[in-house]
């Protein structure tokens, strides 16, 4: 039943075997220990669990482990680069754009996501961007003014 | 004393962690051998449970166990309800169903699996045999006699309540004008984004069962999930790792964590259940859900003379542990910001078949203040002047503070005027009312609303809650000078471990780094009271801030004693206490090191070396207080103080928000225009996390007022059970909110703080809501339910 899948997370390989059916975030979470990403809603609705697969923020409640055979994977554990901070993490923490903190790792991951896609976003931009992420704490204000943030860091490097 | 920290924009200290993804929620501790639990639920709003079938699922692969209502009813009590109200009918309320369901939702099995999946499959193989009885949802067909919900009370009603002073009949008879509205509030999920969830490890050996559970009052949980499975309360312990959320909804104790711990006693292994959002909406409580008539009795030149409500309170077909509560809170805000010499309520609370009603932020309150300002804006309507203005003539002055209200409370302090004229400035209130008057001859829909609302804050004095309402502090310095907090106010998001750090490092003297707030661990923490009630800083804080004074006092005397000095002479200073200069001539200019704490040699701890020495650190005073070798006669060793502060009063900030919308004539889509919300909250520690505090709540009030709401068909099936069709406000959705203050110290605590957790989600809504109708008022519109959506709004202006 169960299937090999061979992958990168956070650019360490892993061989694993896996039930067809076991969803790419708990494969994460339960296989591999990396409990960073979360599960918010198992029905790709409010992007807790959003990880980078190839690059591409995607939602890993709704990603099977076995679809994920091959693939490069970055999760929130990845991100800070020789302890440095990325700046979208810098971003959230200098303008409080997290209160309880379980939206904020897919919301991290989506905001990178569309800093590669749009160095300079407008607020407008940012907010339709980060359509598919739900946070009930913040607001949203703070989250945008932290991607704003960030954006102008990454601009200045 | 310093002041480095509090009123400045520190960042959060627990951040770090929540950024990295390297945080510990509940389903992110594993231990070996762990169990996962799924339930079984009904599908069903009101039947009768003829017969279970469990055979199937128990032959599953990997399933361990299966429990159902019979075989639980015995061995653990009921789900606890606190409150007390006269004559209140509470049903009897199993962790599991027993012979009936009474809502969509209602736990009846609970399947235990070696792993999730496992679980969840077997959930399909338990053969639930029912008989469907009628149902009713709607609260005013629950009060007049639909069918009954709970045979042996006769009938759906689970109280009456009146309350409020002065002749209201005489008023209303009196007055030159009255006049009166329906109001709904709609029913809302609080939608934490961490699901609830426990971990239930039982130590056999040692007799002591681990609860790891999402919630805000890890005491009171303890206290309740003991009494409930029946095992001593000394031998349990409720851990709160990290809590992703509450908003009042992990303000409770719910059937799965009694339950959760007693099977891991059965069966002797850590087992574990994680909410799915679905069971999530269906079966954690919901909030609001009230509907009734506000009356109104006013004079022509808009003074208020009296108001009345009578209220429908939808409490669903169980209490949890606040829900008959909260009806009553409404009943406790119905003054407002304004002088009302008469005032009622009349609430009847409701069995229906739904999940229960409790505390979801405001609890109780964000409809009072909604009725309050809706009915301010009818009264401006039915006198044609400016709803800002008739606010501004009722308003208690600044030296009427404290005030009496005919609700029966005493505000503590205010100047409700003061947030007005700023909020006002700011939106440049004159011209915008000129360019809606402008706009309108365009045949442009701008809508202004503005709400001057006050709430009550930092829950509360003993006397008015449940089961306590002070809180609790340690404070103690380690031998490396170390400052460690122990509070019973455990956050879920809020920003104590940072705030509470802010008023330990000015009240030290220390850098806000070497402050860690412990917090959500009762075998670690002295019992407290929890999170919630906007209480954490007023009432907690003060405990911290009051059992620092009281640690100072003792290193006060340590110091005097080491130094040979008078206690008169030694004062506390940047972290320090000194000889005063005058006295100690012989020793001035010499400048000692202060070594940063915990930079210390490694090893032994070091002598302090006081020979001699004119003032000593705080740090050195805690390692001479722990080596207990030169402490004045009759002193205990160490340096720790706890303090348990019991507030006097409840607190009571206030603001005005101002809301502009546009409505699109073509679409009926409401666009934001401008936001501005000027909250006076007393002092503020940190402005940053009162900022995100304002926000969070407003944009729950967008949601409130514009989305959100649970929607039972009339099977009693519900249709917004998912985040598809439970519509929460998304960052496209929000204004560019513009943010103020005024400061209006509390005289209820030293730090003069009064409370903002719930401000946004009590202030906003009317003004929401009081901008779109301000919005369709050439339509003849002068009150809308919530939520409002495109759809209502294009009918207004299609209606031809």
């Amino acid at each position: 039943m169960k299937q090999a899948i061979n992958l990168s997370v956070n650019g360490v390989s892993h061989t694993d075997e896996v039930e067809p059916r076991m969803l790419l975030v708990h494969y994460l979470r339960d296989v591999l220990g990396l409990t960073g990403t979360h599960v918010g809603c198992e029905t790709s609705l409010c992007g807790a669990c959003t990880v980078m697969l190839d690059g591409q923020a995607v939602k890993s409640c709704t990603v099977f482990a076995v679809q994920a055979d091959g693939s490069s994977i970055t999760t929130i554990e990845g991100l800070a680069k020789n302890g440095e901070l990325h700046p979208v993490q810098e971003g959230f923490w200098e303008r409080h754009g997290l209160q309880c903190g379980y939206c904020t790792p897919g919301m991290i991951v989506a905001a990178a996501q569309l800093l590669d896609r749009n160095a300079d976003p407008s607020r407008e931009e940012i907010c339709h961007g980060l359509e598919g992420n739900l946070c009930r704490c913040t607001g949203y204000q703070h989250i945008i003014e932290a991607v704003q943030y960030a954006a102008k860091k990454a601009g200045q490097a | 004393m310093t002041d480095n920290y509090i009123g400045k924009r520190v960042k959060r200290t627990e951040d770090p962690r929540l950024i990295k993804g390297l945080a510990h929620y509940v389903d992110d501790i594993s231990l070996p051998g762990t169990l996962h639990v799924a339930f079984v639920r009904s599908i069903y709003a009101h039947a009768k449970i003829n017969n279970i079938d469990t055979s199937a699922a128990l032959a599953a692969p990997g399933v361990v166990a299966v429990y159902t209502g019979q075989d639980v009813a015995q061995k653990i009590g009921a789900v606890p309800c606190a409150s007390a109200l006269p004559e209140l009918k509470v049903p009897d309320h199993r962790v599991l169903a027993t012979n009936k369901v009474y809502f969509v939702g209602h736990p009846i099995a609970a399947i235990v699996a070696t792993d999730r999946y496992a679980a969840r499959d077997a959930v399909d193989l338990v053969m639930v045999d029912y008989d469907e009885l009628p149902i009713v949802t709607d609260v005013e067909q629950a009060a007049s006699g639909g069918p009954v919900i709970h045979e042996s009370f006769g009938d759906n009603i689970a109280y009456k309540l009146t309350a409020g002073e002065g002749d209201i009949d005489a008023t209303f008879s009196g007055a030159e004008r009255t006049l009166k509205q329906r109001v709904l509030h709609n029913r809302l999920a609080p939608i934490a984004m961490e699901p609830r969830g426990v971990l239930a490890r039982y130590f056999p050996g040692e007799e002591e069962l681990t609860l790891w559970s999402s919630t805000q009052i890890p005491h009171l949980m303890r206290t309740q999930v003991a009494l409930m499975i029946g095992i001593p309360e000394n031998k349990l312990r409720v851990i709160t790792p990290e809590v992703g959320g509450g908003f009042g909804s992990k303000l409770n104790v719910y059937a799965e964590e009694a339950l959760l711990g007693w099977i891991s006693m059965q069966l002797g292994k850590p087992v574990k259940w994680i909410e799915t959002r679905r069971e999530n909406i269906q079966a954690t409580i919901h909030g609001r859900g009230q509907v009734g008539d506000i009356e109104v009795a006013f004079k022509n030149d808009g003074t208020l003379l009296g108001l009345r409500y009578n209220v429908f309170a939808d409490l669903g077909a169980y209490h949890q542990l606040l829900t008959p509560a909260i009806p009553t809170l409404t009943g406790l805000m119905l003054s407002g910001a304004y002088k009302i010499p008469a005032i009622q309520i009349n609430i009847t609370g409701c069995f229906t078949n739904k999940m229960a009603t409790d505390a979801y932020r405001g609890a109780g309150r964000p409809e009072a203040t909604y009725i309050v300002e809706r009915a301010l804006d009818l009264v401006a309507a039915e006198l044609n002047v400016d709803p800002a203005e008739v606010r501004r003539k009722n308003f208690p002055k600044p030296d009427e503070f404290p005030f009496h209200t005919a609700t029966g409370l005493d505000y503590d302090s205010g100047n409700y005027e003061a947030a007005l004229d700023k909020a006002q400035q700011i939106v440049g209130y004159a011209e915008l009312r000129e360019e809606q008057r402008k706009a309108r001859e365009e045949g442009r829909l701008i809508g202004i609303g503005v709400s001057t609302y006050v709430e009550i804050c930092a829950l509360g004095p003993s006397q008015a809650m449940p089961a306590g309402g002070w809180e609790s502090a340690t404070v103690r310095i380690e031998p490396t000078g170390k400052v460690t907090i122990l509070t019973g106010a455990s956050p879920h998001g809020q920003g104590q471990e940072t705030s509470f750090a802010q008023i330990a490092a000015d009240e030290l003297g220390v850098n806000i780094n070497d402050v860690t707030v412990i917090h959500g661990d009762t075998g670690v923490v002295q019992y407290g009271i929890g999170t919630f009630g906007s209480r954490a800083t007023a009432v907690g804080g003060t405990a911290v801030f009051v059992a620092i004074q009281k640690l100072k006092e003792k290193a006060h005397k340590i110091a005097t004693h080491i130094l040979q000095s008078d206690t008169s002479r030694v004062s506390f200073e940047g972290g320090k206490y000194s000889v005063q200069r005058a006295a100690a001539a012989s020793t001035t200019g010499t400048s000692e090191p202060v070594y940063p704490v915990g930079e210390g040699p490694a090893g032994a701890l070091p002598e302090p070396e006081t020979e001699g020495k004119s003032s000593m650190t705080l740090q050195e005073v805690a390692l001479a207080a722990h080596l207990a070798k030169e402490l004045p006669p009759d002193t205990e060793p160490g340096l720790s103080a706890t303090y348990f502060f019991e507030p006097k009063n409840f607190t009571f900030p206030f603001g005005t928000h101002i809301c502009v919308v546009e409505v699109d004539r073509e679409t009926g889509d409401i666009a934001f225009r401008r936001y501005v919300a000027v909250d006076d909250c007393g002092k503020v520690i940190n402005p940053m996390l009162v900022d995100g505090q304002v926000h969070g709540g407003i944009v729950q009030s967008i949601g409130q007022a514009m989305f959100e709401e649970l929607v039972y068909d009339e099977n009693g099936q519900l249709v917004t059970g998912t985040l598809m069709d439970y519509a929460l406000p998304r960052a496209s959705h929000i204004p560019d909110f513009e943010l103020d203050r005024t400061e209006t110290p509390s005289p209820v605590n030293p730090l003069g703080v009064k409370g903002v957790g719930e401000a946004g989600t009590i202030g906003a809504t009317p003004a929401i809501v009081g901008a779109i109708v301000d919005a369709l008022a050439p339509f003849g519109v002068k009150h809308l339910d919530m939520p409002i959506k495109p759809e209502n709004v294009w009918r207004i202006i299609n209606r031809g």
